[in-house]
Order: C-alpha cells, then structure tokens, then sequence
C-alpha cells in the first residue's frame, strides 16, 4: 500500500515536472520568437539611419559600391562643400533661418495654446461646446482646403516672403492639437490648489501663472519639442511662402541643393541631410520621456 | 462667479477664435467660393458656376488618375501601419527587457520622417543600386526598379509611411499598458485562451485608440506630400500624383486657384465622408469603459 502510494506520488511529481518543462520551453520559445521578431524590425528602423550617416563620410565613388555603412577611406569633404552650397550663403545661414522661424513660432504656440486651454478647462461660458466642437473640427480639418485663401489673405497684408505666414497662425493657438493636449492634461490636475488661491485672493491670471503653468510644465516642454520637430520637418508651409533664398530654411536649402547638384556629388547632399536632421535627433534622445507622455495623453485619454 | 467666469472664459479663448475666424473659418468660405470661379491672380476672380467641377469629373484624366493613386495610397497605407503598429505594441506589452529600447528605436523613425531629408535617404536606399537592392541580390532576388516602374513607386512610397508606424505604435503601447490586470487573471480563471483573450478583452478596449488613430492616419495620408514630391516627383507616369501633389502645381505653379480650390474641396469632401463614414460606425464596434465619457 506504502508502495503504491509512493510510486503514484513519484509518477505525479514526474507528470508535474513534465508540465512545468513544457510551459517552460514554451515561455522560452515565446520570448526567443518575441525578441527575434523585435530585433529584426529594430534593423528595419536604424539601419536605413546608421547607414545615411556613415555614407555622409565615404567618397562619392564609395557610396553605392556596397552596403555596409563604414567608410574604406572616410572624408569629410561631403561636409566641407556641401555647407558651402552653390548659393552665396553657406548652411549656416540656411540654420539660423531655421532658427528664426522656430523659436518665434514655438513661444506663441506655448503662450496661447496654454492661455486657450485654461479658457476651456476651468471657466463656463455660452457657446463653450460649440467651441469646444470646432476645435476638434480643426484637429480633422485637411489643411489642403485652407491652403489657398491663406496665401492669399498673407499676399493682401504683404507678408509674402516674410516669416509671419509661418508664426502668425501659431501664435492664435493655430495648432489645435496642442490645445487639445492640454485640456487633456488640465482635466487630469486637481482644482484645489487654484480654488484656495482664489479665495485668498488671487486673480485669475496669477493663477494661471503661478499655479497651473509649474503643474503644466512638463506638458509644455512636449508642447515645445513637438512644436519644433513639425517646425523643422515642415517644407510646405516654407516652400510656398518664402521665395528668397536668403530667408530659406534647411528643408527648403536642402531641396535646392538636391535639384543642383544631384546628379553627381552625391555625399554632399547626404550630408547636408545627417546635418538637417541632427537638432531634431539631439532633442528626441535628450527630452524623449516628454514626446512618449505627450503622444500618450493626446492619443489616449482622447 | 459666473458672469466674471463668463467673460473671463471668453477673454482666455480670444485668441483661439480670433485665430479660428480669420485662419480657419474665412479661408474655409473663401475656398468654397474659389472652387466656383476661375482666377489666375492677374484679374479678380471671376465667376463660372460649377464649370470647375464638371471639367474635373468629366475631361480631367490627371485628376482621375490621381484621385485613384490617392485612394489606393491611403487604403493601403493606413491598414497596414495600424495593423504593424499594433501587432508591435502587443510584443512590447509582454514584460520584456529592453522594452525602452525598442520603444525609442521604433519611434525614431516617426521623429524624423517627414523630413526632407529623410525623403532623400529614401531616394538613396531605393536606387537602382542602393542598399536595397544590394541587400535582394544576397538573398538571390533581381534587383527592382523601386521609383522607376509605375507599379513599383507607389508602393515605395507607402513604405515610407509603413516606416514610420512608431507614433501609432507609442498611443498603442499606452493604451496596452493601461489594461486592468485583474481582468486577464479573472479571464485565465475562467480558462480562456490567449487567443480569446487577446479578442474579447484586449480589443474591445482599446477601440478608443484604434478608432483615433484611424482618424488620425487617414486625415493625414490623405495629405501626404513631402515624400512623393521629393522621392518621384509624382512620376513615373503620374502613378505617385497624389491629390496634394496637384493642388499644389495647380495653385502654386499654374496659378489656377479657381480649380485648385476645386480639387481640394473634392479631397476635403472624400476625408469627410470617410471620417463620417468612422464615426457613425464608431458605435457598433467602438467600446468605451463605463462610457463616462463627457
């Protein structure tokens, strides 16, 4: 009887041990696909990057002779005279243009859009859903319709040419997303605090200042970077307005020297391109938690 | 409080609907009008009914032609990103090492991929001899004539925004990581499979962001320019001409705003129905947790 039990508990202790190998193989089988599947995307993503940059450093008669991404004889001559352009300016001018149309741009977008979604997110007044309504509307509103009239409204005031097509409509919380986002983020800070400064006698404006702006902070700094990612990757809005070249920004240079020297000095334009792109990639990897929280709270709690 | 509120609610929005009238709200009626007239810039623009539209409809092959290469951009483009994006958020979501990582390597593409110069690296990669087609010849594959082959260019440039499933991936992510926990215990009680699971909790209850990010993707590849303005120039063939692609020419090079405004109210007409089409839709498949919603 003793016996029979022990050999049944042992044929059980083998069944368990049995089940628990497989569930095991199975998670490391798991984990193996899942990570397989992960890597091989990851190259997908990085390599087409890793390899642009290392081109920018190989000789014209190197780029397209094989496609690993480290320079047999690295030059920097791609640089040297792609910053010099054909034009009379150099891409350092092309940058501070860039500059110019940025920063403007990003600090109306913060100043107004926060001021907006204040005006949404704590006060009642007749008509708020209706303009709350629109706002989504203009969060779905093609652009391409809009296009039109506003170069021509930019031509009647004489600002073709100029830099204000491009900061104006930011400035009057144009970018409805931004506001959309921090209504979303005010929704979600509790009014306490605001309520006791108010009783102890603080306006409404003191209260947006020094109250919900420190809370806020975090969603402007993702106000700000996205702001400046859209600014710099943005062609369109330059390529209409602008017709100098001296006021050109690098999207815009970058195309011109595309059309001029394509055909043959192929590291020059690849360089100009790792350039045009290293302020954006600086930004992300420094300040990325805020680009994954404000996606996040735009994208979800919508 | 509330007649102080209602003026200072006011005040806060000033700029937004001041920004709204005149950015938003006036261009809007104005382009409605120029779609019915003709005006080249030089003279006022002049009245003709709906003779834009019937050129459009029924003498316009450019325009048909690249009506037809944008649909088949966008109901190409936006199913299959959102379908990678959430297939990559659901590997994320295990509790991996490195999840940071990946997270960061996938989104990059996402940061830099309306550039310019990206669009450059595309024309590079793609070539005739570029890394591509170097990377088929080792697999034993001819090489592909990406940009110059009418059917081949369009669908480089869709892998252009396939790239860049990152930001939809990221909302994805997000919206995984915030499931209860105990309902997936509460469902592997009740001995479910993972399959089932994954349908009859994880789904339903992240239709919110699904529904989102559909929205968002197709308003944007419908308006997808950079890529093919730079990458093939809308060629070979017309076959990468994109609806943005010719209004731009239209208004920004023949100076014909009159039809310009025209095809744009056509794009515009066909992203509203579409998104119509998704919100009506949105209450039989869309699935929002106590619908607390305000």
């Amino acid at each position: 009887m003793a016996d029979h039990i022990l050999t049944q508990n042992l044929a059980l202790d083998q069944e368990a041990d049995r089940v628990l190998k497989a569930q095991r193989r199975r998670q490391i089988i798991g984990a193996t696909l899942r990570y397989g599947v992960l890597t091989v995307v990851g190259l997908f993503m990085l390599y087409p990057l890793i390899w642009l940059v290392g081109a920018s450093f190989k000789p014209n008669s190197e780029i397209f002779a094989g496609a690993g991404f480290i320079p047999d004889e690295a030059t920097v001559a791609g640089y040297v005279q792609g910053w010099q352009t054909s034009t009379p300016y150099t891409f350092g001018r092309f940058f501070w243009n860039t500059f110019l149309i940025v920063v403007p741009k990003m600090i109306g977008t913060v100043i107004s859009c926060t001021a907006v979604a204040y005006g949404f997110a704590r006060f009642d007044f007749p008509g708020k859903k209706i303009l709350f309504a629109s706002l989504i509307a203009t969060l779905l509103l093609p652009n391409v319709v809009t296009r039109i009239p506003q170069y021509l409204l930019f031509r009647d005031l004489g600002w073709l040419d100029t830099f204000l097509p491009l900061w104006v409509p930011s400035a009057f919380a144009g970018d409805a997303f931004f506001v959309f986002m921090l209504v979303q983020f005010l929704r979600a800070i509790p009014r306490d605090m605001e309520e006791a400064a108010r009783v102890d006698g603080a306006n409404t404006w003191q209260v947006l200042l020094f109250i919900v702006v420190p809370l806020l902070t975090p969603a402007l700094i993702s106000v700000c970077l996205f702001q400046f990612m859209w600014t710099m990757n943005d062609f369109l809005g330059p390529l209409i307005y602008l017709s100098s070249v001296d006021k050109f920004p690098v999207s815009l240079a970058l195309k011109l020297s595309i059309d001029t020297t394509e055909a043959f000095e192929w590291n020059r334009i690849l360089a100009m391109s790792v350039l045009t792109i290293m302020p954006a990639l600086i930004v992300f990897f420094v300040a990325q938690k805020y680009f994954i929280e404000g996606i996040s709270a735009g994208g979800v709690k919508g | 409080m509330s007649g102080d509120s209602r003026i200072l609610g006011l005040f806060y929005l000033s700029p937004y609907i001041i920004g709204l009238l005149v950015f938003t709200a006036l261009p809007f009626a104005a382009s409605f009008y120029l779609s019915f007239t003709d005006y080249n810039l030089m003279s006022a623009p002049v009245f003709t009914g709906l003779d834009n539209y019937w050129k459009l409809f029924t003498g316009d092959r450019t325009f048909r032609k690249s009506l037809w290469v944008t649909l088949v951009y966008v109901f190409t483009t936006v199913p299959l990103k959102l379908a990678f994006a959430l297939f990559i958020a659901v590997i994320l979501n295990y509790k991996l090492k490195f999840i940071n990582f990946f997270r960061t390597a996938f989104y990059v593409p996402s940061i830099l991929g309306g550039s310019i110069a990206i669009a450059v690296m595309w024309r590079y990669l793609f070539a005739d001899v570029g890394i591509v087609n170097m990377g088929l010849a080792t697999l034993g594959i001819e090489p592909v004539n990406w940009f110059g082959d009418p059917t081949n260019a369009l669908f480089t440039i869709t892998l252009l925004r396939l790239w860049q499933f990152g930001s939809a991936m990221v909302i994805f992510l997000a919206a995984l990581q915030s499931i209860d926990k105990s309902l997936y215990e509460a469902a592997s009680i009740d001995g479910a499979g993972k399959f089932a699971t994954f349908w009859h909790i994880t789904m339903p209850l992240i239709t919110p962001v699904i529904f989102f990010n559909l929205i968002m993707q197709m308003v944007q590849a419908f308006q997808e320019f950079n890529g093919p303005y730079i990458i093939t120039q809308g060629g070979p063939l017309k076959s990468t001409y994109l609806l943005p692609l010719y209004i731009y020419e239209e208004a920004f090079k023949r100076f014909d705003m009159g039809y310009a405004s025209a095809i744009a109210w056509v794009l515009f007409v066909i992203i509203m129905v579409l998104t119509l089409i998704a919100f009506w839709s949105s209450r039989h498949w869309v699935y929002y947790a106590g619908d607390k919603r305000s």
